[in-house]
């Protein structure tokens, strides 16, 4: 970007974000390249979104997440983690900005179409938001049946993502007689179960303890390794670090850092028994041999 | 496959919600219950209302020497020339008389003779007519006396406080009762859109979780419209049970024992079952699918 065109948009810029400018960023921003690309999955351009009691969820976040990157979104609560994901899957509109997803802007996507639309993203959530009167495999088929899969289909997929996230032998329990970790891999799998391009997970391990959390990264990046792309907003720090993957930071709605390989906070130390750890996982799914 | 699953899905959520489904049916039930009994009811009143306003009749009086051919002359005006005219029926002198001696013999055995004359009963072909006809039969004059239309008629009479006090009274017990009946429904209404309303709200979570993963409005609509269905037609079927138990033990014996109070033409047991089968059904179902409708804006 030249020097101009980031004196202009420093002038759109609102002024939070040009405080964070002013602390060191990380390596020269991608999303900062305005134009749509076709390899961007998520394309965020000045999204701003404040709430209609006055608080502020985004204040001009631009970004973009290229196809099969893994990313996390880190950031203390209140600073629009929460937010961008409820701009991706439509449950909110953006006050101003534009949001493309696919290529396709979001705010063409009318009321009618936000189910089709919704079908091509995962969502993970911290409260796992399972349906509590139906057994595992019925939680997993019904996000199946909603898109309008055959019986047949169901039975073939369904066995197939819960032997994935090592669900097997639970199958008909109900959510309530599965552990926090558990109940978070149901989740997965039904967000995986349609096979989405794209997977958003809001604090996926916010309610487990490091054990169980360890678990879940491990599948979501198992699910990143086959294709897919993840997003996942945490404020887990020690599994950032371990990571070292893209690291977005938000502070009060503002983007402060965007880091190809990050940490969680910048004073962290490096280490790559993470990666180590997750290749022989990787290794091990007998699925995979 | 689509039906089958949402039958299948109305019918998961009906055992797993047993409890605020029971609630639902149980107001269907009272609902049906009290229409039930009040549509008859309603119907019977209206309908007595009715009969005594068929009871509104003008009397003309003939004169007591009118002969045979003046009476056929008048019952000619009547029948052809007078407007406002229902039902002329003619009571003779010998019938009036002969049954008038049935319920008062002693007084016409110290009569002797006949006094009474021959007599036109005229029903207005609406009740509200009555006047018209009188003026038809016997204008006023400029003098402000009656004159009558033949002069073989002695005089012609409707008996106007009563007819006047019985129209106003019909009226007034009609639209009572078009009102009663009005807020009952409004109130069924209410009563059972507000319980199918609580119990999505406790599913309120379900509907969120299926929204997000990509399920269509309709999707998540016909299972609950179903279940609305089912819920009403239980709650209807039962209620229709009940009555048929209250009319075999209650009504039909009251009515051999008591066939003086003419039963009034009230809905056929057959129809009324249909209407309440219908209400229950509808209105439920229509208030599940509606009241889903907040908790979709998701």
């Amino acid at each position: 970007m030249s020097a101009s065109e980031r004196q202009i948009r420093a002038r759109h810029l609102p002024a939070a974000r040009r405080r964070a400018q002013g602390q060191p960023v990380g390596p020269p921003a991608r999303s900062a390249d305005l134009p749509p690309d076709a390899r961007n999955v998520i394309e965020f351009r000045q999204v701003c979104m404040h709430y209609p009691a006055g608080d502020i969820g985004l204040d001009g976040a631009t970004f973009n997440v290229r196809r099969g990157e893994f990313v996390f979104i880190v950031g203390s609560t209140g600073s629009g983690k929460s937010t961008i994901m409820r701009l991706l899957i439509k449950e909110r509109e953006p006050t101003s900005g534009t949001i493309r997803v696919a290529g396709r802007a979001l705010h063409e996507v009318d009321r009618k179409k936000i189910p089709y639309y919704r079908r091509n993203i995962g969502v993970v959530f911290q409260d796992f938001k399972l349906l509590p009167n139906r057994t595992v495999y019925d939680n997993v088929a019904y996000a199946l049946s909603a898109t309008g899969a055959s019986r047949k289909e169901i039975r073939a997929k369904v066995p197939d993502v819960l032997r994935l996230t090592g669900l097997s032998t639970k199958l008909h329990n109900y959510p309530d007689q599965l552990s926090g970790g558990e109940q978070q891999r149901v989740s997965v799998a039904r967000a995986f179960v349609n096979h989405p391009p794209l997977l958003l997970a809001d604090e996926p391990t916010g309610n487990l303890d490091p054990h169980t959390s360890l678990g879940i990264m491990q599948l979501l990046y198992r699910i990143y390794r086959a294709g897919t792309t993840v997003l996942v907003a945490t404020h887990d720090s020690h599994m950032v670090d371990r990571m070292r993957r893209r690291v977005i930071e938000l502070q009060g709605g503002a983007i402060i850092r965007d880091e190809a390989s990050g940490l969680y906070a910048q004073r962290e130390q490096t280490t790559d028994e993470f990666s180590d750890m997750l290749d022989s996982a990787y290794h091990d799914d007998p699925r995979r041999r | 496959m689509r039906v089958s699953f949402f039958l299948r899905e109305a019918s998961r959520s009906l055992r797993r919600n047993a409890v605020p489904s029971f609630a639902a049916m149980a107001s269907v039930l009272v609902t049906m219950l009290v229409l039930g009994v009040f549509i008859p009811m309603v119907q019977a009143t209206t309908g007595a209302a009715n009969e005594v306003r068929g009871k509104v009749l003008v009397d003309v009086f003939m004169k007591t020497n009118a002969t045979d051919a003046q009476v056929e002359r008048v019952r000619r005006t009547l029948t052809q020339r007078t407007p406002h005219v229902g039902n002329v029926t003619y009571v003779s002198k010998a019938e009036a008389y002969a049954k008038e001696k049935r319920q008062n013999p002693e007084a016409y055995q110290l009569l002797g003779s006949n006094p009474l004359p021959d007599t036109f009963r005229v029903t207005p072909d609406e009740p509200g007519n009555v006047g018209k006809l009188r003026d038809a039969l016997a204008p006023v004059t400029p003098s402000g006396e009656r004159t009558v239309v033949d002069p073989a008629i002695d005089e012609v009479k409707n008996r106007r406080d009563e007819t006047t006090k019985i129209l106003s009274a019909t009226r007034v017990i009609k639209l009572s009762m078009a009102l009663l009946a009005a807020l009952l429904v409004l109130a069924s209404v209410l009563l059972i859109s507000n319980t199918i309303r609580l119990s999505l709200f406790a599913r309120r979570r379900e509907v969120e979780v299926m929204k997000l993963v990509g399920a269509t409005d309709w999707f998540i609509r016909w299972p609950f419209v179903i279940e609305g269905v089912i819920v009403g037609a239980l709650g209807g079927v039962m209620a229709i049970l009940l009555l048929l138990v209250a009319k075999v033990a209650f009504i039909d014996p009251l009515k051999q024992d008591f066939s003086l109070i003419a039963a009034p033409e009230t809905i056929n047991f057959g129809v009324l079952i249909l209407v309440l089968l219908a209400a229950s059904v509808a209105v439920s179902a229509a208030g599940s699918g509606l009241s889903l409708r907040r908790f979709l804006r998701v």
